[in-house]
């Protein structure tokens, strides 16, 4: 039923397009100057037929469940639990229904089928109505030659309003839920025994039911949560993908930018762009299968115990995924450096490596520093390269050969499987969320200043 | 020629120079004298910035450029493959159409090349060599109370005289100008072509112009570019007054370029 009042709308839409140019068109035969072209009155009519109506069943197909559940439930307030009297009425209004079947939902059945009819009626009879009005309303302003491109023209803008709308109530959004669900973990743990505790063991607070938590039980909990092995684990996988992506992907951008051939750039580019495009899954069992074991088997070579899930493995495979965004970015930044002042270094008796090493990296150094930064802030925020390869335990560790975990990996291990949305163990992975949260959108902030204050030098 | 006094410092012979297929320069012969100022002129497009950046090989930059026949420095060819081009840069001194301060503090511009040429044995030595290039480049009184500021807080005219003072800073013999004040206002112009006035006794300057009046002012001997072929070299006083060819004649009285 809906889709094919969808079908008739859009079909709508389109013939009022084609007939709204038409009429344009038969305006001009009659020697009237139009203020737009045809085809903005096609738009026009098009636009007028189809938003009213599309509007309208978007908000009746939201509203209706909800409502028609509502004017059920009332005819029915000696019922206790009213989400599943609701599900089994539909389900047995369905005919898939397999319980025992009392009276109240029969009856609930009739209601609901009653008013269902009701309103499928009166939607088909409303969205009708609105294609009626808004198409006859259209097209008299057509008829009297009105301002179409404008009206086309504000119709788009606010179209564009919305759609940017929604991403920014999306990010408003999940940024509230997770400063209520943090909020709520606070009130439980004591924010600081969060900040500064060095000890992470929430499968402590495995209970099934938090409401039966009592408060010696609660004192107990309050040093499971301690986040700083997970902050020291995080900044230590992070600082060794950079030692790994930071020179190599300086380097290789400086070389794309100073010395490759267009040839070279055209084709290696690409190729290490690809590097980024690589899912980072296949990075983890990468990490995971060929690395680990490699360091383990060579560590042991050499008398040295080194766990299959190492840090320096994870690091190390997060650096190389991490190499194209410094690469490409810092070759981009190279190559904005105006052209004269390498003419300039040149010109005074510089050679190459001396002109980049004392003026084009100076002057590409913040950028090149923004770049370096959003890569950091890529890699605190990688999960699944350290969820395979880096181990679950929370070891404040500086052993590069030992296991070690991310606040990513155990909001991961915290909410893997059925979770109590009240426990403070499943809390506490929005917590350490908005704390990778706040850590990365610091971090993004100062890069974008520092990337922002380096245009405006050359602009 | 009426300066016959004057000895010949750069001299280029049957020079050509080629972008790619496109030759840029015809068997270009010309001779500069020490201490004077040549005037380069002719219009847009017509080889006079390629001539000269073959006189300190800056063309080596461009991939697809390819230089062919001889320039000589005091008698010496500078287009062999073991010539060092940071000697010879250090000898042949350029300053840019558009001021290009490094994004550096005005003494780091000016120290830049020093330091890079082994110039200044300790702090001493390099602040008299930035103190001297400064003063004869007529900035130091403006700039002496600010040296640490970055180069690009100067005035467009104060910029092009650090780069000037730049160039000055390691002790050039020949000073090249590509179109030193085309970005400036007449007050700057004036200044940079009293300095270059006043720079023409120790230093051979060759400049690039599109004014026909700057080259009147500035220069002793006049080189006119068409199409990358020299068309006439005369001293500035008989190219402006007297020309020989009729398409100088048109293009210094504006009838065409």
């Amino acid at each position: 039923m809906n889709s094919l009042i969808a079908g008739v709308i859009l079909i709508l839409c389109l013939s009022s397009y084609f007939f709204g140019r038409s009429e344009a068109r038969k305006l001009v035969t009659q020697n009237i100057k139009l203020k737009a072209l045809p085809a903005y009155y096609g738009y026009y009519l098009s636009l007028w037929c189809g938003l009213p109506a599309l509007i309208i069943f978007g908000c009746w197909s939201l509203f209706e469940p909800t409502i028609i559940k509502v004017l059920i439930l009332n005819n029915f307030p000696q019922i206790e639990s009213k989400d599943l009297f609701y599900e089994q009425t539909l389900s047995f209004f369905n005919g898939n229904f397999s319980g025992e079947i009392t009276n109240e939902i029969k009856a609930a059945s009739i209601k609901y089928s009653s008013i269902n009819i009701i309103a499928q009626n009166s939607k088909v009879v409303i969205i009708a109505a609105a294609l009626i009005g808004s198409l006859t309303f259209a097209y008299r302003k057509i008829q009297n030659n009105n301002k179409a491109r404008d009206d086309v023209e504000i119709i788009l803008k606010v179209l564009l309003f919305t759609s940017s709308l929604v991403a920014i109530l999306t990010t408003v959004g999940i940024i509230v839920s997770l400063l209520f669900e943090s909020l709520k973990f606070f009130s439980t743990i004591n924010i600081f025994e969060f900040i500064f505790g060095t000890s992470w063991s929430p499968q402590r607070a495995f209970v099934r039911d938090a409401s039966a938590i009592t408060p010696e039980e609660l004192l107990e909990l309050q040093d499971a949560f301690g986040s700083v092995p997970l902050f020291a684990g995080t900044a230590f996988i992070a600082l060794i993908a950079m030692c790994v992506a930071v020179p190599i992907g300086l380097f290789s951008g400086i070389y794309l930018a100073e010395y490759a051939s267009t040839k070279v750039r055209k084709y290696s580019k690409p190729i290490i762009e690809i590097l980024a495009g690589i899912p980072t899954v296949v990075y983890g069992f990468f990490a995971a299968l060929t690395v680990g074991p490699f360091f383990r088997t060579l560590g042991e070579s050499m008398g040295l115990t080194v766990s299959s899930e190492s840090a320096l493995a994870a690091g190390l495979i997060m650096g190389v995924m991490i190499i194209p965004y410094i690469s490409s970015l810092s070759d981009d930044v190279i190559n904005s450096v105006p052209q004269s002042l390498r003419e300039g270094s040149y010109a005074i008796g510089a050679t190459k490596s001396e002109t980049i090493k004392k003026v084009v990296i100076p002057a590409a150094l913040p950028g090149i520093i923004g770049s370096i930064l959003l890569a950091v802030s890529r890699a605190i925020g990688e999960t699944m390269i350290v969820v395979m390869a880096a181990g679950l335990a929370a070891n404040l560790t500086i052993n590069p050969l030992e296991s070690t975990t991310t606040i990513t990996t155990q909001i991961v291990m915290i909410l893997v499987g059925d979770q109590e949305f009240d426990s403070p163990k499943t809390q506490a992975a929005f917590a350490l969320g908005l704390t990778l949260f706040i850590a990365t959108l610091i971090l993004n902030y100062i890069a974008l200043r520092v990337v922002k204050k380096y245009r405006e030098k050359y602009d | 020629m009426e300066l016959n006094n004057s000895k010949i410092k750069i001299q280029a012979k049957n020079l050509n120079v080629y972008y790619g297929k496109k030759q840029a320069l015809f068997n270009i012969n010309l001779d500069i004298n020490q201490k004077e100022v040549t005037a380069l002129i002719g219009p847009s497009g017509c080889g006079k910035s390629t001539f000269i950046r073959c006189i300190n090989r800056m063309n080596d930059v461009i991939d697809i450029c390819k230089v062919e026949g001889s320039v000589e420095i005091d008698g010496a060819e500078i287009n062999e493959k073991n010539v060092d081009v940071v000697t010879l840069r250090e000898k042949v001194g350029m300053v840019f159409q558009k001021p290009n301060p490094f994004p550096k503090s005005i003494y780091d511009n000016i120290a830049y090349g020093p330091i890079i040429h082994g110039a200044a044995e300790n702090k001493d030595q390099m602040d008299n060599i930035v103190e001297t290039s400064l003063k004869k480049a007529a900035l130091w009184d403006e700039v002496k109370d600010r040296l640490n500021e970055p180069g690009t807080s100067l005035s467009g005219g104060q910029q092009q005289r650090l780069c000037i003072a730049r160039a000055l800073s390691v002790n050039p013999e020949v000073i090249l100008m590509d179109e030193p004040c085309s970005a400036l206002d007449p007050i700057a112009t004036a200044k940079i072509e009293e300095l270059i006035d006043d720079l023409k006794k120790s230093y051979t300057i060759v400049i690039v112009t599109h004014s026909m009046a700057q080259a009147v002012r500035v220069s002793q001997k006049t080189g006119f570019f068409h199409l990358g072929k020299i068309i006439e070299v005369d001293s500035t006083d008989k190219i402006f007054k007297n020309p020989a060819n009729k398409m100088t004649q048109d293009y210094i009285t504006g009838r065409f370029g």
